[in-house]
């Protein structure tokens, strides 16, 4: 249901993209030959040469700002094509497009998650690992209540909010607390990763713990705090062209600009690891 | 006779006579009947393909596993409690609205049918602002009784109360307003006080449009979703009701999410049909 509001708010973003992009077009159209020079970056892209149309992406929903700047970028590098996200929880994303959904490239916060899709045969061809994320605990502005470590979430009197073990984040939160043989009570499973850290953005919960990269982007409204456990629980993230894609070149250029010098900066800014 | 008569009217009976001569004259026209069946079908479409789904073989251990049984019982906790909170706070503003002239009377009832039309979520999010631990009035609650209603079984019944005693009000509200105010003057021009006509008369008739809004708010509390997974979070055994189990179970165990589904669909139509008579006069 939270995504709805997130989904809302990206159309708004995707739609003032999309008036961006067509003023820009409708401003160079004569001089469209120019547009070759700018694609340098990506070699696969140039191959193909002239991309155009719409390309839908399917992405967790820890990639939302990384992406979201890498589709911009995309957008200026081939002008008349225009990227789509659809940010959410890798599970529910996969079950939709096992369902059915029309996307050109999934972009998963687990194997396991994609899995889902390629063992229907969603996938066309095998599906790489572009980026791998650690996970960190969220603390309040300032971490009043002297978190240093995964074991300090034990403390009775903490709020502590974890995300349901059905999502990739849960799946290795779960793996660190058992690698570190907690016993953890949080009060409440969230159902992705993005709804955890906003428990401790509106100050409802002390602590969460989520990826570092999320910690990143919600900037100082919360603290992050490192746990060496994490190390037992990173997570890689797959990135795959799908079968039913009508617009294939593109989605091949798209991976190609994540998986990229520029794409890889953009990523590591916000926090995720090299694969 | 009298209550024979109006037992009737309750259920219907008149109007069904009424298609039946219609019927009479030469069927349902064709224009009608299409469309007619196609909104049938559209409605009952999805509730049967549930059932074709279903994965009946492995149902009997799914249903009787204890987070499912869990979340079962405080569904039917919740959403009786949060029926009964309605009740207690929503009548009274049912007849307030239908009976007090007070300036900016429509804008209330406005703001009170707002949760109708809002989108769960907000709803859950506006309660967080409000009675969050850092709420506006949350944070004085915990100040001084150190009580917080997020994440506990209490948030749960606030956010399903929120999105459900609307449908109560506007029931009863009705109900109150088709009811004649003739009856509660009489009663206190014989002395009785205002509080002894509501009690005593009004009450009495307006009973079954409570029993019918008490109904709907209980089915709605029983669907709540959005709200509750905003306010309340989601912890088996405190605030993990049936739509959040089944939510979350569809994330990796569709089989299991389409059974929970059967069972809240099982609840909610055995409530509505066990009601029907009294649910149709909320009309």
């Amino acid at each position: 249901m939270t995504r709805s509001v997130r989904r809302t708010r990206r159309m708004l973003k995707v739609t003032g993209a999309g008036a961006a992009a067509l003023l820009a077009l409708s401003a160079c159209s004569s001089s469209d030959s120019d547009s070759a020079k700018t694609s340098d970056s990506s070699a696969s892209a140039s191959a193909s040469d002239k991309l155009s149309g719409e390309v839908t992406v399917f992405a967790a929903a820890s990639l939302k700002e990384s992406f979201t700047t890498l589709g911009k970028e995309f957008e200026k590098e081939h002008p008349g094509t225009k990227v789509t996200f659809s940010f959410g929880g890798s599970d529910a994303l996969a079950a939709s497009i096992t369902g059915g959904a029309p996307a050109d490239v999934f972009a998963s916060a687990s194997p396991k998650t994609m899995k889902i899709v390629t063992d229907a045969g969603d996938a066309a061809g095998t599906p790489a690992t572009f980026v791998r994320n650690q996970l960190e605990i969220a603390t309040l502005p300032g971490n009043p209540d002297k978190i240093a470590s995964l074991k300090d979430l034990a403390k009775s009197d903490l709020k502590v909010v974890l995300c349901d073990k059905t999502v990739p984040c849960g799946a290795a939160a779960e793996k660190a607390i058992e690698a570190s043989k907690l016993k953890l009570t949080p009060v409440s499973y969230e159902e992705d990763v993005k709804s955890a850290l906003n428990k401790v953005v509106l100050k409802e919960a002390d602590a969460a713990v989520v990826y570092k990269t999320d910690v990143k982007a919600a900037g100082d409204k919360v603290e992050g705090v490192e746990f060496p456990e994490s190390a037992d629980a990173i997570n890689d993230y797959p990135i795959t062209v799908l079968k039913e894609s009508q617009n294939s070149d593109a989605a091949k250029a798209f991976i190609a600009l994540v998986q990229s010098a520029d794409g890889q900066k953009v990523l590591s800014e916000a926090g995720f690891l090299q694969p | 006779m009298d209550k024979a008569g109006a037992a009737d009217t309750l259920t219907g009976g008149p109007r069904r006579g009424r298609v039946r001569v219609r019927g009479e004259r030469g069927g349902a026209p064709l224009p009608l009947l299409v469309p007619a069946l196609i909104g049938l079908a559209f409605l009952v479409l999805p509730l049967v393909a549930l059932l074709i789904r279903a994965p009946w073989r492995s149902m009997p251990d799914l249903l009787t596993s204890s987070e499912v049984w869990q979340a079962l019982q405080l569904s039917l906790l919740c959403a009786t409690a949060a029926t009964a909170v309605s009740l207690v706070i929503g009548v009274p503003l049912a007849w307030l609205l239908a009976r007090v002239e007070f300036p900016g009377r429509g804008l209330v009832r406005a703001l009170v049918t707002l949760p109708l039309v809002l989108p769960p979520v907000v709803g859950g999010v506006a309660l967080l602002m409000a009675l969050g631990r850092n709420g506006v009035v949350g944070r004085w609650l915990d100040d001084w009784f150190g009580v917080t209603l997020p994440f506990t079984t209490a948030g749960v019944v606030v956010a399903e109360a929120f999105v459900a005693m609307p449908f109560l009000v506007i029931s009863v509200e009705g109900t109150l307003r088709a009811a004649d105010p003739r009856y509660e003057e009489a009663a206190t021009t014989l002395g009785a006080s205002r509080f002894t006509a509501f009690r005593r008369v009004t009450l009495p008739l307006i009973a079954p449009g409570i029993a019918a809004g008490a109904v709907l708010a209980w089915a709605r509390a029983l669907g709540e979703f959005g709200a509750t997974i905003t306010f309340a979070g989601n912890f088996p055994g405190r605030t993990q009701t049936m739509p959040l189990a089944v939510y979350l179970a569809l994330q990796n165990d569709p089989e299991a999410a389409i059974a929970l589904s059967l069972v809240l669909l099982a609840v909610s139509i055995a409530v509505l049909a066990g009601l029907r008579d009294r649910w149709m006069t909320a009309s």
